[in-house]
């Protein structure tokens, strides 16, 4: 990492301590905004993030280790996530999940090669009633079929 | 395609209680010309019980953070809402934000507490800046803020913070050990959040559905509320529907209503079973779908989800306990290890390589995290192994082929 981008992340970080707070409560959110803006918390970020909170940087490491949303190595630039919950999973899924297998031409759980997407199950999405449901980055998507979810992604940049 | 919507405008659904009508800020001016005693006493009277799961007394939760002493307490609105086949309280934060914050307002003032906080599921993102926005509006009306309106001393305000993922922080000591900054893992329980919360304070954790109840309570009054549903299961439920139906959705009906009425509103054919009560409740079989879903019979959350005939029950007890395998916290043993072991119990009989006596060895295991793991994950996580294999006997293990049966 150059030394310009690890002052521009440094900034970055202070100034979610300045809108959150320095004390450890605001830990969720600052670590929230870290991984939308970089989909993942290097190790870098969380010496910075500890420094400023005043805790140790494992303490950092270890609430990113317990949330399924938040990751130290960086993922696809677009994370798919696909609802594996048995709703979802009774109005079709599998029939889903294959579908966008087959077209970016890797396995669920896998990142593509060009690095644009990472793909994944998730459980329940709060969609049930819509399914299957499927996530990209942050806003959902119903009512699938496998080629409406393959439509979706192509319109990925 | 993208249906997720945040309009708490337009609003087509109708309700006994929750789903009838308000407007935002109604409930707000109305408490600050009463006494923290008389809303308490509304409360008691409606006999409102906790919509978050558990079925705790509200009045007494109140009542007993109000009587805490401290100069800082809080109120939390838990909107984890991670329970697979639930998904009314988006509804409620999407089209009517108004009952949950006034609700939350209701509790600043009752309980004495002057922050709220609205902890919303990392998996509802997009509702974020509508709801922060609206918020905002809140401040501008001085529905929220200091002396609000107009009433001397009475300062609240709300924040929202986002989870990350993770169905055990929806359990009220593991979503507060998060909002402190550490990973979501329970605590020991006592001391409870009513004395010892957030940051060692008194803190009151409200379901959403809970807090939309209280906002009503205000304006009607105790006793009109507890004239819905039967003598223990006070006031209306949302129910999320899911499955096999032809008109999913989120349906406020009162409690005491029989699964096979629930059935018809929702124009199920040819259910199977219906579990109630998420993926940690109970799988119901036909013969038991003139129960009652209420405190008294059959108590829930609210998530039904419906099987029709066509649907393997393994493969649908397989979905579950690889959920609870996924987000066992592994703080405690017997939920750490035991639900990888019914999981691997469900597989054995998949392939068709299991013995009666070894499945009913982890019939009693399931027995045993019911009352031996450290929060109500591993305590209920054994309910769909138990009754479904119990419900479903025939069906899963007369499978041939070694279960496979063409499938
Ligand atoms: C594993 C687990 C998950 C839970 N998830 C939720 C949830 O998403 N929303 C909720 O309101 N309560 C949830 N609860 C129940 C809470 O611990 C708590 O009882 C509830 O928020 C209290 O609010 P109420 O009294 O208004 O129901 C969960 C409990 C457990 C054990
Ligand atoms: S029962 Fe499960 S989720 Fe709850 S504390 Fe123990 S390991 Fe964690
Ligand atoms: S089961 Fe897929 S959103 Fe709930």
């Amino acid at each position: 990492m150059l030394i310009v981008e690890k002052n521009a992340l440094s900034e970055e970080i202070e100034s979610y301590v300045n809108k959150y707070g320095n004390d450890r409560s605001a830990l969720l959110m600052i670590l929230h905004e870290i991984q939308k803006k970089h989909r993942h918390i290097s190790e870098f970020a969380q010496q910075e993030v500890a420094r400023l909170l005043n805790i140790h940087p494992v303490e950092v490491y270890s609430v990113i280790s317990f949330f399924a949303f938040l990751n130290d190595n960086p993922k696809g630039r677009n994370l798919v996530r696909v609802c594996q919950t048995i709703s979802c999973d009774m109005k079709g899924k599998k029939q889903v999940v294959e579908a966008i297998e087959r077209e970016l031409g890797i396995k669920i759980g896998n990142t593509t090669k060009d690095n644009k997407f990472t793909v994944e199950y998730a459980n329940c999405l709060g969609l049930c009633d819509m399914g299957p449901a499927m996530a990209i980055n942050d806003r959902v998507y119903t009512n699938l079929t496998p080629e409406k979810a393959v439509e979706l992604l192509a319109k990925v940049k | 395609m993208e249906s997720i919507i945040f309009n708490p405008k337009e609003k087509k659904r109708t309700g006994p209680v929750i789903f009838s009508e308000y407007k935002r800020g109604d409930a707000i001016r109305k408490i600050i010309t009463m006494s923290r005693e008389d809303i308490l006493f509304e409360l008691k009277d409606s006999k409102l019980k906790g919509r978050g799961g558990a079925g705790f007394p509200t009045s007494t939760k109140w009542m007993l953070t109000a009587a805490a002493k401290s100069d800082h307490k809080f109120i939390v609105c838990n909107a984890d809402e991670g329970e697979p086949g639930t998904f009314k309280d988006r509804v409620l934060l999407s089209e009517y934000p108004e009952l949950v914050f006034d609700g939350m307002v209701i509790g600043g003032y009752t309980i004495g507490a002057q922050q709220g906080i609205l902890y919303l599921r990392g998996e509802y993102e997009y509702l974020l800046k509508p709801l922060e926005d609206y918020l905002e509006d809140m401040r501008k009306d001085n529905l929220l803020g200091n002396n609000i309106l107009g009433k001397e001393g009475f300062n609240f305000d709300i924040s929202i913070v986002l989870g990350s993922g993770a169905y055990v922080c929806g359990e009220e000591t593991a979503l507060i050990e998060s909002l402190e900054g550490h990973r979501g893992e329970p605590r020991n329980r006592p001391p409870y959040p009513i004395n010892t919360g957030y940051l060692g304070r008194p803190t009151c954790v409200n379901n959403v559905e809970t807090l939309s109840a209280i906002t009503h309570i205000v304006m009607k009054g105790g006793s009109w509320f507890s004239k819905f549903g039967t003598d223990k299961s006070s006031g209306s439920k949302l129910f999320s529907v899911s499955g096999d139906c032809a008109k999913p959705g989120v349906y406020e009906l009162p409690w005491g209503i029989k699964v096979s009425e629930l059935l018809k509103i929702v124009e199920a054919k040819n259910t199977k079973a219906v579990q109630i009560g998420g993926a940690s409740g109970y799988c119901i079989p036909k013969s038991q779908f003139e129960r009652a879903i209420a405190y008294e019979d059959i108590p829930t959350g609210g998530s039904v989800m419906i099987f029709d005939e066509s649907r393997d029950m393994l493969h649908v007890l397989k979905n579950f306990m690889e959920f609870f395998v996924d987000e066992s916290c592994g703080q405690c043993t017997p939920c750490r290890i035991g639900n990888h072991k019914l999981l691997e119990g469900v597989e054995m009989i998949e392939r068709g390589e299991y013995t009666f006596s070894y499945i009913n060895k982890l019939k009693d295991l399931g027995r045993t995290m019911q009352v031996t793991s450290k929060c109500g994950l591993g305590q209920s996580s054994p309910n769909p192994f138990i009754s479904i294999l119990e419900n479903f006997k025939d069906e899963i293990f007369n499978r041939s082929n070694g279960g496979r049966n063409g499938r």
